[in-house]
């Protein structure tokens, strides 16, 4: 298996998205092949990463802003 | 819940994880809260929208990457779950329903900000760019090495430089944990150009990352 088609099954692979032969002969070629391996690690990371971020936060404005719009609305709908 | 990164050298040929499932973070009063506000406890709505009001914002600010519609998408998204809320069906959870109107609310917008950025099933073309090329070690834990506040601006300046057709299917797939079906289904492309997409789009954010991570420190 060639570098590029294990790169290209990465998403799949991650995901445990994959069949055994094809998981096997990744497996395989990562036992050999160190830069495929820092790839798929460095791939994991910046998804964990990016889900255990907190690169949004809600500010308190908005925060009220939210309620007091959704009162206003709900009360309305119910009339 | 976090799947911890286990460096490749302890476990080379370990089992792949599969990707993290949503986090749980429905607790044991949510079916009281939904069933109360279904009945009219305008009280009990509120809570949930307490409950899911800072993941709701993340979500639409990550899609629209714009502070006024993604404050407009949450407004919108959590009023029409409210009117709504006799459709919804108990068996599925509260919170994957939710988001799948969030995000319908902020794709609406980003599609009308950004018409001509925004492809529907059109296929993504080009793997050559696809494969990393001087591959470097980052070393441990390589995210400690910025302040929270550092580690925030580094995360948005990348998922910024991501285009709308990666940048969607990355944070409802990998971010908000929807299945594959369920992002192809709310975005409105083929399962195919889901992963396609999710592929491309991890691989951009991975190489976009090493500049900052890469043990050198060489950016």
């Amino acid at each position: 298996m060639t570098c590029e088609a294990v790169i290209r099954e990465i998403s799949n692979y991650l995901d445990g998205d994959l069949d055994t032969t094809l998981r096997r002969a990744i497996e395989a070629h990562l036992a050999d092949c160190k830069d495929c391996q820092v790839i798929i690690d460095q791939t994991k990371l910046t998804i964990d990463i990016f889900c255990d971020s907190e690169m949004v936060e809600l500010p308190e404005d908005v925060r009220r802003r939210l309620h007091e719009t959704l009162r206003r609305r709900m009360q309305a709908a119910r009339k | 819940m976090g799947l911890l990164f286990i460096p490749s050298k302890l476990h080379p040929l370990s089992t792949p994880n599969p990707h993290r499932l949503p986090s749980k973070i429905a607790r044991d009063d949510e079916h009281e809260l939904v069933t109360a506000a279904k009945s009219g406890d305008q009280s009990a709505f509120e809570e949930l929208v307490s409950r899911y009001e800072k993941k709701i914002f993340r979500l639409t600010m990550n899609i629209t990457r714009n502070n006024e519609d993604a404050e407009d998408a949450m407004q919108d998204a959590f009023m029409k779950a409210y009117s709504h809320l006799n459709g919804f069906e108990e068996g599925s959870r509260f919170y994957t329903w939710l988001v799948r109107i969030a995000a319908n609310e902020a794709l609406m917008r980003l599609r009308k900000r950004r018409p001509n950025q925004f492809s529907l099933d059109e296929p993504i073309e080009g793997d050559e760019e696809m494969i990393p090329r001087d591959i470097e070690d980052w070393g441990p834990s390589p995210e400690q090495r910025y302040a929270q506040s550092e580690m925030r601006d580094i995360l948005n300046g990348v998922i910024d430089q991501l285009s709308p057709d990666f940048r969607v299917v990355f944070v409802l797939r990998d971010i908000e944990g929807l299945s594959t079906e369920e992002t192809a289904s709310t975005v409105g492309i083929s399962v195919a150009a889901v992963k396609s997409r999710l592929l491309r789009a991890r691989l951009r954010l991975r190489q976009k990352l090493d500049r900052y991570f890469r043990k050198d420190g060489s950016h």
